[in-house]
Formats: structure tokens, C-alpha cells, sequence
């Protein structure tokens, strides 16, 4: 399993390089989350670029980090996502919460045009 | 026809297993990308399931198509389910603490065309899964 992390101004970018399921999204929770303590991040940028399988595991995965970063007046962006995971992205409901872009470069932007 | 079974240790490492099996085994039909997506995604779904919360040391899968109708059955011998209802409800979990999203039930669903379940407390699980796969020109 790869996971790329990068810190990016008040952004953690978490890059993972897998198939995200119940095996996986536990391992790139406990990773995603030290980083992000160890951080001052507000905001958390999951890039789903590299996935090429991501099921509901995924999405309790996703919610998490989406309270981790809220919990620091942060929010969370997913950008790079497939056709199929934007199927479950709409089924799951996360659509209603969590923003999505197409680029890494279009949710920095996101970031830096917020008004808090 | 032709049919096969799989039977696997209850461990998470087998989850993606189940994936490649299933893919393999229907790739003879020539199934679509977005077939095999859905077919791979509720396979993925159900044997997580059995894993998480049969609590049965194996899992099996058996696998069958007659003409281009698939049939999963992912079975355990585990704990099973005590409110079949309760559990396909949308959000359900009994494992809040693991980050569970409750979905499992709804992505087979929305996946496959017919989802059965059958279980009680006690006497393990087994979900059918049915997919008719579109002819191919």
C-alpha cells in the first residue's frame, strides 16, 4: 500500500496509491491521522487519483478525516475521483458534505479563497 | 453453467482475494467495465461483512452463472443476524467505533439486481447475490 503525504500551507494532502477496502482504509486512517496531529493542518486533501477500487470502507474512512479536520475549523477536499467512486460518492450521501474538485490545484484554491 | 467455491480464512488480507477471484471467474462472459465494478464492489461489500461481524474462522464463496446470470453466495458460519431489517437499513452499524459507514447492504443494492439474505442468530449468513449481465455485441 503507498501512501504519499505532503503538507501544503494549512493543508495535509494524503496521496494513497491502493485499492481502498476494509484491509487497507485502516492502515491509511492510522497513517493519515499521525500525520495530521503532528501537523498544525487545518484542512485535509484526499487525492483518489491513484485508486482504482475504493468500496464502502472508503467512505467511513472518508468521513473520519472529514471530523478530524473539522474538529480543527478545517475542512476536507477530495479531488481526482473516478467514475465508480463517484457513484458511491453520491449513494453514500457524502456529496452533501464533503466538496469535491477535479484537481489538487482547484482544492488549494478552494482553500486560499475561504473566507474564515 | 459452471460453478466455483471458494473458501477462504475470515481475515481482512482475503478481502481483495474475493475481488480477484469473482473477476476472474466471470471474465470468461466478457463482462463490461462498469459490470465488473459493480460485480467486484458488492462481492467486496459482503465477504467485509462476513469478516467483520460472522466471527467465523472461514468464508466461503461459491460462484455460478448459467447463460449471463451471476450468483454469488457469500456464506459464514459466524454469529449471524438477529434483525435482517434493521441491518439493510441505510447508516445500520454495529461498528461505529471502526469508522463503519452502514452502506454495505445499500452498495450491494444499488450494484447487483437482486440481494437475499438469509441468517439467524446463531446460524451464520448467507447473502445471494444476483447480477444478469447486458449482451454484448
Amino acid at each position: 500500500m503507498g501512501l504519499k503525504i505532503e503538507i501544503m500551507g494549512t493543508a495535509l494532502l494524503a496521496q494513497p496509491d491502493c485499492e481502498i477496502d476494509h484491509h487497507s482504509a485502516e492502515r491509511l486512517r492510522a497513517q493519515i491521522d499521525a500525520a495530521f496531529e503532528k501537523s498544525s493542518c487545518r484542512h485535509i486533501i484526499l487525492d483518489f487519483s491513484k485508486i482504482s477500487f475504493m468500496d464502502s470502507s472508503g467512505i467511513g474512512m472518508v468521513i473520519g478525516r472529514y471530523k478530524n479536520a473539522e474538529k480543527r475549523g478545517g475542512r476536507l477536499y477530495i479531488t481526482g475521483m473516478n467514475g465508480d467512486m463517484g457513484r458511491l460518492y453520491n449513494i453514500s450521501g457524502l456529496a452533501k458534505i464533503i466538496t469535491r474538485t477535479d484537481t489538487v490545484e482547484d482544492a488549494l484554491e478552494a482553500i486560499t479563497n475561504r473566507r474564515d | 453453467m459452471n460453478k466455483i467455491c471458494v473458501k477462504m480464512e475470515s481475515l481482512p488480507e482475503n478481502i481483495s482475494f474475493a475481488r480477484v477471484a469473482v473477476t476472474a471467474f466471470i471474465s470468461s462472459l466478457d463482462p463490461s467495465v462498469d459490470e465488473v465494478s459493480d460485480i467486484k464492489t458488492a462481492v467486496s461489500e459482503g465477504v467485509t461483512n462476513a469478516v467483520i461481524h460472522g466471527g467465523a474462522d472461514y468464508v466461503s464463496m461459491n460462484l455460478s452463472y448459467l447463460d449471463r446470470t451471476i450468483i454469488i453466495e457469500i456464506a459464514d458460519t459466524g454469529v449471524g443476524i438477529e434483525d435482517i431489517e434493521a441491518a439493510r437499513q441505510p447508516l445500520f452499524t454495529t461498528k461505529e467505533d471502526m469508522e463503519r459507514s452502514g452502506l454495505g447492504f445499500t452498495v450491494m443494492e444499488s450494484f447487483m439486481d437482486d440481494v437475499k439474505v438469509e441468517s439467524a442468530p446463531g446460524e451464520g449468513t448467507t447473502v445471494t447475490l444476483t447480477k444478469t449481465l447486458k449482451n454484448r455485441e
